[in-house]
């Protein structure tokens, strides 16, 4: 066996998504806005599992679902029904939850799809076997690490909220392929206008790993896409330490611990639920028309490839900035909305790209967590480009800006960063500047190139405030004035 | 002259319209008569009779201003005990809900609520609706008021019970497997059990979910009509309501089966049926020939299988949906705060329930089971097709089909109950008519030893009105609805 197959990783994911724009539930009418509230006030009797009450389906959300099977590329099921999912856990109110399933007679919202990543400037195609709708559990809550909590609380608000799954194919190779195929289906659903990845808890993940083709494990527990690559690199470690020291990898369902950083056993082969799916007959088959479908793709936002080759042709602005900016949907649409305000797209993008990306990045922060807007940033470009303040002084007030969305003007003003344009003022620090440093006047007197570093040494007296074209035409004035006089 | 408790319905709304008696005085003679006889029937498990006595003076006072009164003004209605009535608590007749008062109406206590009824009580019935005998009651058995030491039927044994000896003048049944006709028989009243879907199941505390319906029961066949018309009809609540207009039954009641063609399944007059029941129901069907009808014997080969394929869906389905008496949020909760959460659901499900309501929940989870499922409830699914193709093909040859409701008169309390088999052989005749969604009813057909025998009546889908005018022609033309228990 070659080594490039001892080493192939197969990582598949199982995805649960809040379509957190519905206004309801899946099978009742209380609110879905469950973030915040008082525990156990958004409940019904359908939600709370009260005897005899009953599930009807909300329409908006097959509507969603349907959207987000067409992005996904997914064949739609012309028919499909729920079915009960039966275990026993505190955080469920009736013992069962209602979703789909794909065997024992089952049919899913929608089979065989696909999406494309782009991994190392390279297309690839990873398979998503199937797309449904089921309803989310409670919350349990616990003082501190769940092994150490005397109680757990049970907050059923969240209790039969809608949520989308997504199933993969294992097609997935490493843990930094499973971000980017996450970051791509959020930009997808974000951009669908049906889902909003920026509230916590709104997209989990689960995913199955092996190594070597040998025996898969599941991790479940995974709350977001940054926590998805160190979660699975962990356990490829964990499996690749077994096979080296020739011990067997079991199968099993493991627990992502975010705060320990390590996947723990949560239950073995011979514990695994036995489900006992049947069909959920106090709901009815729904039958989706193809003219449901059409009607659906016909209010289908702009998605993620459209608009980048929109950026490109509209704004001419590179492919790879494109791709960047729309790989988040909160990026692109804050991208756009400067260009309306301030029409250098060009500008704008590389100001993103560079500086504001770089530091969200190194923060750790998502664009909608800082508190730059728009019109901060333009007012910025604006002011950089009416000469009011240089471009280093503008990357040396960004950062401010996001931590504390104060305005530009506000901070250049009040840390006196504005650029020295006055002639007067310029003259007199180039005179000190000729004056103590006599060697360099004397070799740029000769030698053009060394001129800058006058140039240099005036920026420094000046902490990066002088106008750097008047600055220059100044140090030349000077030169030229010398030069006819002679030497000195 | 009759008491007011033994008037009809639609002598009691005619009486209140005329303002010949009072709500309050109908209400007070059916709760007289509760107290004198209920301690050696007992068909009740709560009554509601300051809830009621309210409800009737409001209607009174309705009379007094001159004000429309609904369809079932100042009608005294019991109400089986697994129907959800808001502040009156609702057990199933099980220790598991003995405290449990639901926080809402069921969609049909709403609908006779604006049609003027009152409440008098919760009616006994075997634990969540798993018996033919009444006999699995947490509270203790009821008495079959034509022979207190026999068994009034079952699972709506309270509800025929309370009507036939005037302790009540309609009532709530629901039959999952025969639930409504088998108590109808053994009491000697009239019970319906209607197309699935035509009443909204909101609000009933599900046994078996895709079988079930509630009914009206009642002395006679007309205001078992009027009592349908109120009940039926469309609940957005309820996904599986059938969307049809409400009707009024009561037109369909014409004394006339001139020309109506009846089949007679030979599966129905089966080896197991009492020669006493057989004879007195060909009686009967002799009776409908002499009015016109023609009778002719027909088979559906498949009613052999119909036993088991209900015992496996109506189990399967149990399993499931009891699944959520866990004692959390509602429920029997044993005092133990030192045992984990599963620990302390076994215990509650242990000792809340009764052992038929374990028995069927284990079986039912046996049948679901990995590996288990195709062999049994797949495969019951397939015969319940079978069994409704069967019907439809029966159906295009004749307007009903026509058998005994039970194949042995009301048998001893205590005489089955130790043999489950045995008393699931009592359900032969009615079950098929849950499995393939038809409606049914059973009628008062005659005595044999002084016990009653009841007939049972199917017809296609959405033909209550067939049903109902071959009842009426019947009762107008034989006594038998006007024999009463002679208990005083």
């Amino acid at each position: 066996m070659g080594s490039a197959i001892q080493n192939r990783i197969l990582i598949g994911l199982e995805i649960h998504t809040q379509l957190t724009s519905l206004k309801t539930k899946l099978f009742c009418s209380c609110s879905s806005d469950y973030r915040g509230k008082d525990p156990n006030m958004l409940v019904c009797p359908v939600c709370f599992g009260i005897p005899g009450a009953l599930p009807v389906l909300n329409k908006k959300a097959v509507e969603f679902a349907v959207m987000a099977a067409i992005a996904l590329n997914c064949k739609i099921s012309k028919r499909m029904f729920f079915f009960r999912k039966n275990y026993y856990y505190p955080d469920m109110p009736k013992n069962f939850q209602i979703s789909q399933y794909d065997r024992a007679g089952g049919v899913p919202l929608a089979v065989d799809g696909f999406l494309h990543i782009d991994v190392k400037r390279k297309r690839k195609k990873i398979r998503i076997s199937r797309v449904h709708l089921e309803e989310d559990p409670g919350r349990l809550v616990h003082l501190g690490p769940i092994d150490q909590s005397p109680y757990t609380l049970v907050d059923y608000n969240r209790a039969g909220i809608a949520l989308l799954e997504v199933v993969t194919d294992p097609d997935l190779n490493s843990p930094k392929e499973a971000r980017i195929f996450l970051q791509k289906l959020r930009s997808i659903l974000e951009h669908l206008e049906i889902f909003d990845g920026g509230l916590e808890g709104a997209m989990r993940c689960d995913a199955n790993i092996s190594i070597a083709g040998g025996t898969r494990v599941e991790v479940k527990n995974i709350s977001s896409f940054k926590e998805v690559e160190r979660a699975l690199s962990f356990e490829i470690m964990r499996q690749k330490d077994l096979v080296e020291k020739g011990l067997a990898v079991e199968r099993e369902t493991r627990h992502w611990d975010e705060t320990r950083r390590i996947t723990l056993t949560l239950r073995t082969k011979e514990e695994e639920h036995d489900y006992r799916y049947f069909p959920e007959l106090d709901l009815v088959p729904i039958v989706i028309t193809n003219d449901f479908i059409e009607g659906v793709k016909d209010q289908m936002p702009e998605l993620p490839e459209a608009r980048i080759q929109r950026f490109i042709t509209t704004y001419n602005i590179p492919q790879y900035n494109a791709e960047v900016l729309v790989s988040d949907k909160a990026l692109a649409d804050f991208f756009e909305r400067c260009v309306k305000l301030y029409n250098k797209p060009k500008e704008i993008g590389n100001w993103m790209m560079s500086d504001l990306l770089r530091y969200l990045y190194e923060n750790n922060l998502e664009l909608p967590e800082s508190k730059i807007t728009p019109e901060h940033l333009v007012e910025m470009i604006r002011l950089i480009d009416d000469g009011v303040i240089s471009g280093k002084i503008g990357k040396k007030v960004l950062p401010e800006i996001i931590l504390t969305g104060r305005l530009p003007m506000q901070i250049i003003e009040e840390e006196g960063l504005v650029k020295v344009t006055s002639r007067e003022t310029l003259e007199k620090i180039v005179d000190r500047v000729f004056a103590e440093n006599p060697k360099a006047v004397e070799d740029a007197l000769t030698d053009e190139k060394t001129v800058h570093f006058l140039v240099g040494q005036l920026m420094k007296e000046t902490k990066g405030k002088a106008d750097p074209q008047l600055a220059n035409q100044i140090i030349r004035e000077r030169l030229e004035i010398i030069k006819a006089k002679g030497r000195p | 002259m009759p008491k007011l408790n033994e008037l009809t319905a639609k002598e009691t709304v005619e009486k209140i319209h005329k303002k010949e008696a009072t709500a309050e005085e109908c209400v007070l003679s059916v709760f007289e008569r509760i107290h004198r006889l209920d301690d050696k029937v007992h068909a009740f498990v709560t009554l509601a009779e300051e809830e009621a006595l309210r409800k009737a003076r409001e209607i009174d006072e309705k009379v007094s201003k001159g004000k429309p009164l609904g369809r079932l003004a100042g009608v005294p209605v019991a109400v089986k005990d697994n129907i959800c009535t808001k502040e009156i608590r609702t057990t199933c007749s099980s220790r598991m809900l003995e405290f449990f008062v639901p926080p809402y109406d069921a969609d049909v206590i709403e609908k006779i609520k604006m049609e003027d009824a009152v409440i008098v009580g919760k009616t006994n019935m075997d634990e969540f609706a798993m018996g033919s005998s009444t006999e699995t009651s947490y509270f203790g058995t009821t008495h079959n008021p034509w022979d207190l030491s026999r068994v009034p039927g079952g699972s709506s044994g309270g509800s025929a019970a309370a009507i036939v000896v005037d302790e009540s003048i309609l009532a709530f049944g629901s039959d999952t497997g025969g639930s409504i006709r088998c108590p109808a028989s053994y009491c000697s009243v009239v019970g319906i059990k209607p197309t699935y879907g035509l009443v909204s199941r909101y609000g009933l505390i599900a046994y078996a979910n895709s079988l079930e319906q509630i009914g009206p029961m009642a002395r006679n066949v007309y205001d078992c009509a009027l009592f349908l018309s109120v009940i039926a009809g469309y609940d957005p609540k309820d996904s599986t309501s059938v969307k049809i207009e409400p009707k009024d039954y009561t037109k369909f009641l014409r004394n006339d089966v001139t020309g109506f063609k009846i089949g007679l399944p030979t599966e129905f007059f089966g080896e197991g049926t009492s020669e006493s029941i057989k004879k007195q129901v060909w009686r009967a069907i002799h009776k409908l020939e002499e009015l016109g009808a023609s009778c002719e014997e027909t088979s559906l080969p498949t009613l052999e299988y119909a036993l088991a394929t209900y015992y496996i869906v109506a189990m399967s389905e149990a399993s499931s949906n009891l699944a959520r008496y866990d004692g959390l949020r509602y429920g029997y909760r044993i005092d133990r705060d030192d045992a984990d959460w599963s620990t302390v659901y076994s215990k509650n499900r242990q000792t809340g329930f009764g052992a038929e309501v374990r028995r069927r929940i284990i079986l039912g989870t046996y049948a679901l089971s990995a590996g288990y499922y195709d062999k049994y409830y797949l495969k019951a699914l397939k015969i319940r097709t079978l069994i409704r193709k069967d019907f439809e093909q029966a159906f295009k040859k004749f307007d009903v089909l026509i058998g005994p409701t039970m194949p042995i008169p009301p048998f001893k309390i205590g005489e089955k109950i130790q043999d489950p088999l045995a008393l699931y052989m009592c359900d032969v005749d009615t079950v098929s008519a849950n499995l393939a969604g038809l409606p049914a009813i059973s009628i008062p057909c005659g005595f044999a030893d002084d016990l009653p025998i009841g007939m049972q009546i199917l017809a296609p889908p959405l033909r209550e009105d067939l049903l109902l005018q071959v009842s009426y022609a019947f009762e107008q033309n034989t006594t038998y609805k006007d024999r009463k228990p002679s208990l005083k």
